[in-house]
């Protein structure tokens, strides 16, 4: 399944780039252009051969490792998304952290007690979560926490290698940003999987058999109920990659999301076909590697099932 | 099927506000939206009427009686402006919702309903483009073909139609096997008459909740497509570009970015209550 989604995903990236209005050359000639030098840069580039022979080289080249060059700084596309993915992940592994840290708790909680506090905090968490602009929520915070108390920076990053604390501080409030979408997704997920799991039958037999409480929870419904919660996590992957994007902007973050943003007002066309092309070969491996977790997490299901 | 039969009311608003009575979730999304529309509809006769007029005596005001939520840098009030944007942002999303419902919901119903290569090769179709993150998506459209309103509600749109498929279709599979469409098909009823007449009026539950939902994320897109540029231009009023906007002033005057993005919080938040509440008013039939 993921090769033909791949596939199609590659093929809609490479076209819609070549609607581009606007002729590459001209952009890295600039003012020297003459007909000459298009010419010559055009059959550097490949931009003279039919647009499936086009096709065909670029993606064999992808394949080779090979994004082609950035139209402007004429470096490897390669170099560039080695700098800035990195970035991009630390964003989208310590927003995931962060949600999962909150939601899952409350939302077990909130299973167990209907009703109660932690179930209160699931609803207003699930729906403000969802509702509340993400880009906004960042200059919030960035209002709150740098302007007002001056805690934390209120942009830039600061890579690993000069310290760990100041990387890190660079990221609370990014992250943060990127948390509470997924939070609110997951709350619900979560309240939702183990209510249904502790209605089923089996968790009945366990109790009359005598089993003690936490032995149950722990060992029999939380397992059952890891399922849905791995899937929908690796579902809004993609989301949070998204999301990815506008936070970088706001906050000022140099990962591949800026990259794509950069890159697209300057018409810079091979950082942009690898970018997106890049994301969402995340996001498909990502959705790949739930389903093998899952395979693990639940021996029932079959390898057909993917 | 006594709860399915309460999809099709009689008489329009009366029952349907009825309905609404029963969850006070849709009573309050009602109620949200329905005053930001009106607030939208209004917007000439409810503010001075121009959301770019400058005034330079009252440079980046403070919230008073004259200016509720204050003035910008321009001396421009930010309450005139955050109406004049919602409206953009309520366009925007009614017209991307309605054109993915417009294409989704056919598809939907034959690859559900109908099935076989063709209803699979739809399926397909939606998994790819659902491969793309969608901001990088709509992102990379308006680099390509320049950013514009126009653009942005047609590359909206085209996220929102996989979704609208993919709703349409499981919840027609799932009505396909029900007895009155057997005995529609014994009827001799064509395959068109049963997808219009006895499956999509089934599937409006889990439909209406979908696009209820999408009516949210399609004011967060404009909103956030706007913000880094690559959407609504100015000189057009944009929640999302006002914010981006006056970013570099809020230190002094917060003011300048919490009325605009109070409003699209609010916005979704109404949509989202309408959203959840739904099911519940629907029965069953409508959780997804």
């Amino acid at each position: 399944m993921v090769v033909p989604i791949l596939f199609g995903v590659s093929v809609i990236v490479f076209f819609l780039m070549r609607l581009v209005p606007g002729d590459p050359a001209l952009v890295i000639l600039g003012l020297r252009a003459t007909p000459e030098g298009l010419a010559a840069i055009h059959r550097d580039l490949g931009l003279d051969l039919p647009i499936h022979r086009q096709y065909i080289h670029w993606l064999g080249n992808f394949l080779s490792g090979d994004l082609g060059r950035d139209y402007r700084s004429n470096e490897a596309v390669t170099t560039l998304l080695a700098q800035r993915l990195p970035v991009t992940i630390e964003l989208t592994l310590l927003s995931l952290l962060m949600s999962t840290a909150v939601s899952i708790p409350i939302g077990v909680q909130a299973a167990r007690k209907p009703k109660g506090w932690a179930d209160r905090a699931a609803d207003a968490i699930g729906l403000v979560g969802i509702s509340v602009p993400d880009f906004w929520l960042g200059i919030i915070l960035v209002l709150v926490f740098s302007l007002g108390f001056g805690i934390f920076p209120s942009s830039g990053y600061t890579p690993l290698s000069v310290g760990l604390a100041q990387n890190l501080s660079g990221f609370v409030l990014p992250s943060l940003t990127l948390a509470v979408g997924l939070a609110a997704v997951l709350v619900r997920v979560t309240r939702s999987a183990v209510a249904e799991v502790m209605a089923m039958n089996f968790v009945r037999f366990l109790r009359a058999k005598g089993l003690s409480e936490p032995a149950i929870f722990y060992r029999h419904v939380l397992r059952n109920a890891a399922l849905p919660i791995v899937t929908v996590t690796s579902m809004q992957f993609g989301y949070l990659l998204g999301g990815a994007v506008i936070v970088e902007q706001v906050f000022d973050l140099p990962g591949v999301g800026n990259l794509i943003v950069t890159a697209t007002l300057e018409r810079n066309f091979p950082v942009v076909q690898a970018g997106v092309l890049i994301v969402a070969a995340f996001v498909i491996f990502v959705n790949l590697a739930a389903d093998l977790l899952n395979l693990l997490l639940n021996p029932k299901m079959s390898e057909a099932d993917l | 099927m006594s709860e399915k039969r309460q999809l099709q009311p009689r008489s329009g608003t009366p029952v349907l506000l009825r309905m609404a009575a029963r969850s006070r979730a849709v009573t309050a999304g009602l109620a949200i939206v329905g005053l930001l529309a009106l607030a939208a509809m209004l917007a000439p006769w409810l503010t001075g009427g121009d959301p770019s007029e400058m005034d330079f005596n009252t440079i980046m005001a403070s919230p008073s009686r004259g200016h509720l939520f204050g003035t910008d840098n321009f001396g421009r009030d930010v309450l005139t402006r955050v109406i004049f944007g919602l409206q953009v942002s309520l366009v925007v999303a009614i017209s991307s919702v309605t054109l993915a419902l417009i294409v989704g919901v056919p598809l939907g119903l034959f690859a559900g309903y109908r099935g076989g290569w063709g209803g699979a090769a739809i399926m397909r179709m939606t998994d790819v483009v659902m491969a793309f993150p969608a901001i990088v998506f709509v992102v990379a459209l308006a680099g390509i073909f320049g950013a514009s309103v126009t653009l942005m509600v047609l590359s909206i749109a085209l996220i929102f139609a996989p979704i609208a498929v993919r709703v349409t279709a499981v919840a027609s599979s799932a009505i396909k096997n029900e007895l009155y469409i057997e005995g529609a098909q014994a009827r001799g009823a064509s395959h068109t008459r049963i997808m219009a007449l006895h499956i999509l009026p089934n599937a409006f539950a889990p439909i209406a909740v979908q696009a209820s939902a999408l009516m949210g994320i399609a004011i967060l897109f404009e909103s956030a497509i706007s913000f880094i540029g690559l959407g609504v231009q100015p000189p057009t009023p944009s929640l999302g570009l006002m914010l981006a906007e006056n970013r570099p002033f809020m230190g002094n005057a917060p003011w300048l970015v919490l009325g605009p993005g109070v409003c699209i919080l609010l916005a979704v938040l109404g949509f989202n209550l309408i959203g959840d509440g739904l099911p519940k008013l629907f029965g069953r039939s409508a959780r997804s």
